[in-house]
């Protein structure tokens, strides 16, 4: 807190009036202008603030689409109509929201794989993995929840089927269903509630979670592509060697992936909204009828390895549905990541220097997470649940096999310092 | 705006008389199924304003009897469609006491048409959105003759479709043939109105079953005039799913040739502070 001087610029003296009252420029420094990050950032450190643009996104044009949309059983479909064809720029502000659905979990699926790929869960960023699991978890609760408010037939029979599997949990789950569903039937109420929790609480909860994941990420420092902690190298300026500050240089290269990211995102949403039915399915372009089933239902794209997993659970146990043991599978298979940092037991912590079994075990994860993913979106049949049910193993292994295959491989010694 | 199609016909009011007369006689209820009928190709073309004025045209007549557009508003048609000036749109195209500016509509109540045809003929404002183009194209060139039917007509692509024939005074009546044993390539385009291959093989055989040809000529449109008159009515719905393509379509390129010029000074941007970070 510097004397006012008659020679300090206007910006200055403001700077300081505030400064006085908020630490703003103690908190730039912190976060932004001496907040040392890793030199050695490669391609896969950009989606991190990609998600951030996304929910950006998200938030504005959802703030836009708010003020229009009808959120009643008999008012929603048309709303969207209203707001599609009345509204200046009412189709851009929409696709950018329903674009932007598919993009978040682009970025944010990408985000994770860089975790997986080169430890960025292990010690000392365990909770800072936590957070990002439970922002995970919390996006597809609101992806969920967004989903129905179109109240297109597919809003209405795929939010059916993921209620519907409420009522397979044993003794209390029919009643359970009815609860979440405020009704009989899905129906104007449940719109109304998923609506709630869609604009309100899930959002809220998120830009606090995704607060805590940067408080976390900036007190533990970020991981790097070579897995090895670059404040055990610090310089007589007390600052990491390998180290540079967040300001300048990755505001500039983070701004050139945002711009690229920019581009390919205006062409999906100028050119190819619907993307082929799976960012917009076909039969969504029709209001939910209650009594016109789409010949087939398939959750978004996003869902789908976990709905192939769901499904490729087909036979009763402990004489509790197939369908229980699917919702039970389904949710494992969400939830597993969290214990990646008790799983992995290797030496290091990148796929650089992890072992041949390392390397196998995530690309086996990878293929079955795409080749899930496909068979989540054709309708089933005996051929595709037996490889469903293949690849829900393999999926599985990766991470209860981890222990094992991680502490009797051998591995590569790590660098000194990082690569760049 | 071209009206060669309504002058053909007798008035809309008498056609949907018939519609309502055969409709009250049986109750009907649609089910849907898909078959195995190879489409026909159809691309639709947003830049022929011609074919979507005749589009708009032929859609007034036939079909919104029954089938309301009730997010589409006849302004922006008009806008839309080639500037038609709205006295004319609303002298030729709107028949009700509707203004310019509201919704499509048809004039049959949703009550009246369950008790007629057992459910409310859809709204197609998104077919072409839900199906295709080239679904709905098909599914007007494939009214069949199926006495078995209450409105003595089937439908290729939607089969037991429990609608009548709309379009019978322009297409005529077809019925199912066999073709005997054909050339592989006639199989990817067995479609009722080339009649020239039709005539060429009809009768050698009795495989290939279920193909159409025309039963009489009782339609006032030619075989290609028919197709071109399906062709528009399934171009004017395409454009009415997603009335705001063109101006999207325009719109991104400014949108992303801005972002292309931002790419390439962020770049030279972020090469210029990364001359600082020695590589070591």
């Amino acid at each position: 807190m510097s004397e006012v001087s008659q020679n300090d610029s206007w910006l200055t003296r403001a700077t300081d009036w505030i400064d006085e009252r908020i630490p703003l420029t103690k908190t730039f420094k912190e976060h932004a202008s001496e907040y040392y990050a890793p030199r050695n950032f490669n391609f896969w450190y950009v989606f991190g603030a990609l998600s951030l643009v996304v929910f950006v996104i998200q938030i504005l044009t959802g703030i836009w689409l708010t003020m229009a949309y009808v959120p009643t059983g008999e008012g929603a479909f048309a709303s969207v109509e209203y707001i599609m064809r009345d509204i200046d720029f009412g189709y851009l502000i929409r696709y950018l929201h329903s674009t932007g659905a598919s993009a978040f979990f682009v970025v944010v699926y990408l985000h994770m794989f860089r975790g997986f790929a080169y430890g960025s869960y292990r010690k000392p960023r365990e909770l800072l993995w936590l957070i990002g699991m439970a922002i995970y978890l919390v996006l597809m609760a609101e992806g969920f929840f967004g989903y129905l408010l179109p109240w297109g037939n597919m809003s209405f029979w795929g939010a059916q089927v993921i209620v519907s599997l409420i009522g397979a949990i044993p003794y209390f789950g029919p009643d359970l269903m009815e609860w979440v569903r405020g009704d009989f039937v899905m129906s104007g109420i449940t719109l109304n509630r998923f609506f709630a929790l869609h604009v309100i609480a899930l959002p809220l909860a998120l830009v606090g979670l995704v607060f805590l994941h940067i408080v976390a990420l900036h007190r533990v420092g970020s991981n790097n592509p070579d897995g090895i902690e670059i404040k055990a190298n610090k310089g007589p300026d007390g600052n990491p060697v390998d180290g540079i500050p967040f300001h300048p240089y990755y505001i500039t290269k983070d701004f050139v992936a945002i711009v690229v990211f920019l581009i390919a995102f205006c062409a999906i949403v100028f050119y190819a909204p619907e993307m082929g039915g799976y960012f917009i399915e076909k039969p969504n372009f029709a209001e939910a009828d209650p009594l016109k089933t789409p010949d087939h239902i398939a959750p978004v794209w996003y869902y789908t390895p976990f709905y192939a997993m769901l499904r490729a659970a087909t036979f009763p146990f402990l004489g509790i549905d197939a369908k229980f043991w699917g919702l039970i599978i389904m949710i494992g298979a969400i939830l597993i990541p969290a214990a990646l940092p008790w799983l992995d037991r290797s030496k290091v912590k990148s796929m650089r220097y992890k072992g041949w079994f390392s390397k196998i075990a995530l690309m086996n994860f990878i293929v079955a997470f795409f080749v899930l993913g496909y068979l989540g979106t054709i309708p089933p049949s005996a051929f595709a649940t037996a490889v469903a049910q293949i690849m829900t193993i393999v999926y599985f292994a990766y991470f209860f096999l981890m222990p094992w295959y991680t502490s009797i491989e051998s591995t590569k010694p790590e660098p000194e310092r990082v690569k760049h | 705006m071209q009206a060669n199609a309504q002058s053909k016909l007798s008035s809309r009011t008498k056609l949907r008389t018939v519609i309502y007369a055969s409709a009250l006689l049986f109750g009907v209820s649609a089910l849907a199924a898909d078959t195995d009928w190879i489409m026909k190709p159809m691309a639709p073309n947003l830049d022929d304003t011609a074919s979507l004025q005749r589009g708009a045209n032929l859609y007034v007549n036939f079909c919104l009897g029954c089938h309301s557009l009730k997010h589409q508003r006849y302004e922006r048609t008009a806008d839309d469609l080639g500037s038609i000036p709205h006295e004319l749109m609303e002298s030729n195209v709107i028949f009700t006491d509707q203004k310019i500016g509201e919704h499509i509509e048809s004039s049959m109540s949703e009550e009246d048409a369950k008790g007629w045809f057992g459910a409310a003929p859809p709204d197609l404002t998104m077919v072409t959105r839900v199906r295709s183009p080239e679904w709905v194209y098909n599914f007007l060139l494939t009214f069949y003759e199926d006495t078995t039917r209450p409105f003595g007509v089937n439908n290729k692509v939607f089969a037991n479709v429990g609608m009548p024939h709309a379009l019978l005074p322009l297409q005529g009546l077809q019925e199912e043939v066999c073709f005997g044993k054909r050339p592989v390539d006639l199989l990817k385009s067995k479609t009722a109105i080339d009649q020239d291959r039709v005539d060429s093989i009809k009768g050698s055989g009795d495989d290939n079953c279920g193909q159409l040809a025309m039963k009489a000529s009782t339609g006032i449109y030619s075989a290609e005039e028919f197709d071109q008159a399906a062709f528009d009515i399934s171009n004017f719905l395409h454009y009415v799913g997603d009335p705001t393509r063109a101006e999207r379509e325009s719109l991104g390129k400014y949108v992303i040739g801005f972002l292309l010029i931002l790419l390439v000074l962020a770049y030279f941007l972020n090469r210029n502070y990364w001359k600082d970070v020695k590589s070591d």
